[in-house]
């Protein structure tokens, strides 16, 4: 991506060297005219009037919310499947830093940064959708509303947040060469691991438990006593599945970061990852089977509602289930990474599923919510700040490789 | 570095163990609150006796200085709006809608709909800010000083009756029937729509009394109403109640809400809070001392082999 053409006699400054990837502001501008950065361009010289139109006209000229859909899909898509996507960092961080797997170590920092980066995105986005965005420390330090599961939510995310910064922050300390900080926070990251870990499991629940107040306006063979424990373990399969996907992508784009690069040991770990998925997936769709008995819902099935829900349980869970765990034992590798983009999509569908599709589903159809377009827009914008973010970081600190002048975290 | 470690890690299970119980404590003591207050007023309307003159919705909006206000006169003319089933907006907290009656056809049914104060309101144990009190009169009144816009009342509500300003880009309010709290708190008045009706569609009073008002009216009409006091058991209860020639389904009631009330829907989730901190970092502990001391035997069996090796050199 980035010629690093440096001249024998040329010497960077720092900020040349940390900012300018060791070129020339010149240099610099010209390595960045690449078709992903037109496309980002482009994307953004759409979505940043979209945003400044919401903020200065508010929500009505903006979307398609109503009084009897006031949620659209910033909280469906950007909330609700940020943070579920984002469970990476918890997943992995759970798995190396309490389990001690340490073939997983590498995994770490990517995981821990984009889950760093999907909540702070996902909160950016909630920004947007909050009629007074202004406020939004509120429920921190003005008015306490501790009966709501949201509070909950607002404070762990919040935490969490805190949390997943302390385990990055070794890797830019370590690219701004500042020793003795790195050695503090190392020292951190098994604190912010635990603490991140309670929190992850909480708010994860939390987030589905925000349905439980809406038995009435969420499809019964959505709406269950269960959507807790539902939303946690779609949380672990969408932090794996990402994963495996981060992973595969960042190794293949920011390949040349990585002094030895070792396929072989990416392809044994996706398998380990792959194993994980398609366990955590039987598991679920066992749970939602119980739930399904639990709640009696069986007459729906035999609807339309019914056969959209078959779509989702036996077309994104249970059939992924099975050909993860065929993948895995065969060792096949390019198959796994198919699947988990599979299973993600089917992390998405769930949440829009609770959030949208199965929601107000007593609603006539013209009273029913369809996305507007500045909503779409935002979101892209918001989905592609964020990769650029993520962009900018992996080419600069130490994430996929360990840096020369450090000895490495020991997990 | 190891014992370091160690020693966090007490701290850290030492705070969390104390936040948790302490935010759960107050959780819990303020789930206690949301319960109605016994001698709280309501309004009991019967739909049999309404008109459908709007006088009601008229009396709210110049009550709560509402924006779009007509004329008294033109309220009552306008027949038009009863074409499409309206529910309640931004500028309007209450509407009167018509419906068919499956009696008689020749007879339409009126219903004036508003928030319906519910005894454990969803709105409140939704809120994240607590911008939602239940007073003890009956009223649930919002507090737009606190409202961060988020919207989780609206969807909480089981009646769809909390509206939202859209429109207004900075400061947009929730907004919703005030039960005119201000009128009521004081001595012997009543909502300014209970005040205005022509027909005394709507009785205010004590809610235990209306009940039994309503009871006795089914009890001695029995041809007139359905046996179903909406309101008496909905959702746990609510301050406005509803007495109906036909079954409240036909009338736009929803009559699949059971009589669970809506915040003990999230209370066994709420009550996880302190044990997930308690047993996480607990196991977790548990797990990371196992890890280690299994990591310390594979090298103390690496030396012991190095060391075996050395010797038989
Ligand atoms: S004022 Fe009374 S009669 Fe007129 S619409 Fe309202 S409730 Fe019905
Ligand atoms: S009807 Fe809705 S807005 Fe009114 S008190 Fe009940 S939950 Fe709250
Ligand atoms: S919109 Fe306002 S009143 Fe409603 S839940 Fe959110 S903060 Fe509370």
């Amino acid at each position: 991506m980035d010629a690093t053409a440096v001249t024998t006699e040329f010497k960077p400054t720092w900020v040349q060297e940390k900012l300018f990837l060791g070129m020339t502001f010149k240099e610099y501008l010209r390595s960045n005219y690449t078709p992903f950065n037109a496309v980002a361009a482009f994307i953004l010289a759409i979505g940043i009037p979209v945003i400044m139109y919401r903020l200065i006209y508010g929500l009505g000229p903006s979307t398609n919310l109503s009084d009897n859909n006031p949620w659209g899909i910033w909280i469906g898509f950007d909330m609700l499947c940020g943070v579920a996507l984002a469970a990476g960092g918890f997943v992995i961080g759970t798995a190396v830093h309490l389990m001690g797997m340490k073939e997983y170590g590498f995994l770490f920092r990517p995981a821990v940064l984009t889950g760093f980066l999907g909540y702070l995105f996902a909160i950016i986005a909630l920004t947007f959708d909050l009629g007074r965005y202004y406020r939004i420390p509120y429920p921190m330090v003005v008015s306490w509303g501790v009966n709501s599961v949201l509070f909950l939510v607002a404070w762990h995310v919040a935490l969490y947040l805190g949390c997943q910064f302390v385990e990055w922050c070794p890797a830019i300390w370590e690219w701004l060469n500042l020793k003795k900080l790195r050695k503090i926070f190392v020292k951190a990251t098994l604190a912010a691991t635990i603490f991140g870990v309670c929190l992850s499991m909480l708010h994860q629940s939390a987030l589905g438990s925000i349905f439980l107040l809406m038995p009435e306006k969420l499809h019964p063979l959505w709406y269950s006593e269960y959507i807790p424990l539902f939303f946690f373990m779609t949380a672990i399969v969408g932090g794996l599945a990402m994963t495996i996907i981060e992973s595969m992508a960042s190794h293949r784009i920011f390949s040349q970061h990585i002094k030895d690069h070792d396929p072989a040991h990416l392809d044994r770990v996706t398998i380990g990852l792959g194993k994980a998925t398609s366990v955590t997936l039987f598991a679920y769709f066992f749970m939602k089977a119980v739930g399904l008995a639990h709640g009696n819902s069986w007459s729906y099935l035999e609807t339309a509602y019914g056969y959209w829900y078959l779509v989702e349980v036996l077309g994104f869970v249970l059939i992924p289930a099975f050909a993860l765990m065929y993948a895995v034992q065969n060792n096949r590798v390019r198959m796994v990474r198919g699947w988990a983009i599979v299973v993600v999509i089917g992390i998405v569908l769930n949440r829009v599923n609770h959030s949208i599709i199965a929601f107000n589903w007593h609603l006539a159809w013209a009273d029913r919510y369809v996305p507007h377009w500045m909503e779409v827009v935002l979101t892209v914008t918001v989905v592609t700040i964020g990769i650029l973010t993520f962009q900018w970081i992996m080419n600069r600190m130490p994430i996929l490789y360990d840096h020369p002048d450090f000895e490495p975290e020991k997990h | 570095m190891h014992s370091d470690r160690r020693t966090f890690l007490k701290i850290l299970a030492g705070t969390g163990i104390a936040t948790a119980l302490g935010s759960n404590n107050s959780a819990l003591a303020d789930i206690a609150t949301l319960r109605g207050y016994p001698d709280q007023f309501g309004v009991l309307v019967d739909t049999t006796v309404c008109i459908g003159c709007r006088r009601c919705e008229w009396a709210c909006k110049d009550w709560n200085k509402l924006p779009d206000q007509k004329a008294l006169r033109e309220y009552e003319k306008d027949q038009a709006v009863f074409q499409k089933i309206r529910r309640t907006n931004a500028d309007t907290f209450t509407v009167v809608n018509r419906f068919q009656n499956p009696r008689d056809g020749s007879k339409h049914i009126y219903v004036k709909k508003q928030c319906m104060h519910c005894y454990e309101p969803g709105c409140a144990s939704s809120c994240f800010v607590k911008a939602f009190t239940k007073q003890p009169v009956g009223a649930v009144t919002y507090d737009a000083s606190l409202c961060v816009g988020c919207r989780y009342c609206m969807a909480a509500c089981p009646f769809d009756m909390p509206a939202y300003q859209y429109y207004n880009a900075f400061t947009p309010e929730v907004t919703k029937c005030t039960f005119c709290f201000d009128r009521i708190t004081k001595e012997g008045e009543v909502p300014a729509c209970v005040g205005i009706c022509p027909v005394e569609t709507m009785t205010f009073g004590k809610r235990t009394d209306l009940i039994d008002l309503a009871h006795k009216k089914i009890r001695d009409n029995p041809g007139r109403y359905v046996n179903h006091v909406y309101g008496e058991n909905e959702v746990g209860g609510t301050s406005w109640m509803y007495l109906s020639a036909v079954p409240f389904n036909m009338i736009g009631f929803r009559t699949d809400l059971g009589s669970v009330p809506i915040p003990s829907m999230s209370k066994p989730f709420l009550s996880l809070v302190a044990p997930v901190f308690i047993v996480i970092p607990a196991l977790a502990m548990g797990f990371y001392s196992f890890k280690k001391r299994r990591d310390r035997l594979v090298e103390e069996e690496i030396k012991q082999a190095l060391e075996k090796k050395k010797e038989g050199k």
